[in-house]
């Protein structure tokens, strides 16, 4: 009885040393800031890394999101005779919804797990501690411009996701299916708000990027320095990225529009 | 060297896209391009029941928007309905004896002010009324009052 209470008491307290141990790296990183701005060419590689080798998978998959969105939603509103809003439904699931939490997903499997591996195997590999032995403090060195090269990146990226899904609905409901031109574009302009919709979207995709990159960075930074923590490191983030946003998703939807 | 340009021209490019990205969501997508909701000026109309006017609804005259409804409060004295309307700057000469409806666009589509131009030589500036308004149509009211007369002719 006492051992089962005690166990759940160390869980209880690994969870939130860890949760602590997180808020200190994001400290450490984020005091990294004016060093890293000393060196601008840091954050570029970074950038190039989570950013720029992002790019297809994150168009491809955003020009077939919006093409299935084109066929779906054509599929429904045509039984009510409204297929000309197909444009205001495309635009809005996707600056809204789609685009930040489908970018931020394939983000986080694409960037964030290649960032926890690769930190956690200069941790295994001892090459944090070769940095500390040179007065190089590796949390401002390495981490610092990861962690802004995502903050950077995401926003983009989904950016990005939405205009190639909603030219790829479009190719669909103009180009396949026939729905007229003016009314896909001029509906879409009429019910798609800049700062209710666009700005929040992007808000959004600004709190999926902190996050994964985030998660990614500690996971990396706190790994067991064996192959097997590493590889536990790496699905870690993949998993606790994915339900940290879709969780995240719902309690800003909610903020955001459930008024 | 050759390495480190070609990446910094990649990133440059990936900044690129991105921003178009942003600025084709911005000026294509949504209504920046032709919101300009900034400049205007303001009037009122009194109604009795608004349906279910909403705030930023369009505001129309002969099918044109002209503005959106800024705010909607009630009047504690008369218990109508007081709708703030803010027309672009541009639509200046509206009438002073100018009829204000609250039509419904489509079976099930939302609620929107229509404006109807009167004859008077006068235009309304900024914090003027329209003095003339017609309540929105209430369905329930219409199926009561067809059923109503109904009863009636049946009656006879």
């Amino acid at each position: 009885m006492l051992d089962s209470l005690a166990r759940l008491g160390r869980v209880g307290l690994a969870i939130l040393a860890s949760l602590g141990r997180a808020h200190l790296l994001l400290v450490g990183i984020l005091r990294g800031l004016p060093s890293m701005l000393v060196r601008p060419r840091l954050l570029l590689a970074q950038i190039y890394g989570v950013g720029v080798l992002s790019l297809l998978i994150i168009v491809v998959s955003g020009l077939f999101v919006g093409m299935v969105l084109g066929l779906q939603g054509y599929y429904v509103l045509s039984q009510f005779g409204a297929a000309e809003s197909l444009g205001v439904m495309v635009a809005a699931s996707l600056v809204r919804e789609l685009g930040p939490v489908v970018t931020a997903l394939l983000f986080a499997g694409r960037a964030g797990s290649a960032l926890t591996a690769e930190i956690g195997l200069m941790k295994a590999t001892e090459q944090l501690s070769g940095l500390e032995m040179m007065a190089v403090d590796p949390v401002k060195r390495v981490l610092t411009p990861r962690f802004f090269a995502g903050l950077i990146s995401m926003p983009l990226l989904a950016a990005l996701f939405s205009a190639i899904g909603v030219i790829g609905g479009w190719f669909v409901g103009v180009g396949l299916l026939g729905i007229d031109d003016g009314a896909f574009w001029g509906q879409m302009q009429n019910k798609i708000d800049f700062d209710e919709d666009l700005v929040n979207g992007v808000i959004k995709s600004l709190v999926f990027g902190l996050v994964v990159t985030w998660i990614a960075l500690y996971e990396g930074y706190d790994a067991t320095p064996t192959s097997a923590g590493v590889s536990r490191a790496t699905t870690r983030t993949v998993v606790q990225s994915a339900l940290a946003i879709l969780g995240l998703d719902f309690i800003l939807t909610a903020l955001m529009f459930g008024g | 060297m050759a390495r480190i340009r070609l990446s910094e021209i990649l990133v440059g490019v990936f900044m690129a896209l991105g921003f178009v990205a942003l600025f084709f969501l911005a000026m294509r997508v949504s209504n920046l391009s032709t919101a300009a909701t900034g400049e205007g000026y303001n009037l009122t109309a009194k109604f009795d029941n608004i349906g279910s006017l909403r705030v930023r609804a369009p505001v129309t005259m002969a099918g044109v928007r002209l503005g959106r409804v800024e705010a909607i409060d009630f009047d504690q004295e008369t218990f109508q309905a007081l709708v703030t309307l803010r027309i672009e700057d541009r639509y200046d000469q509206i009438p002073t004896d100018t009829f204000a409806n609250i039509f419904t666009a489509g079976l099930l589509g939302e609620q929107y002010i229509g404006l109807d131009p009167g004859g008077s030589p006068e235009v309304l500036g900024d914090g003027d009324r329209i003095e003339f308004t017609q309540s929105a149509l209430v369905l329930e009211q219409m199926i009561g009052q067809f059923l109503l007369s109904k009863a009636e002719e049946g009656g006879e």
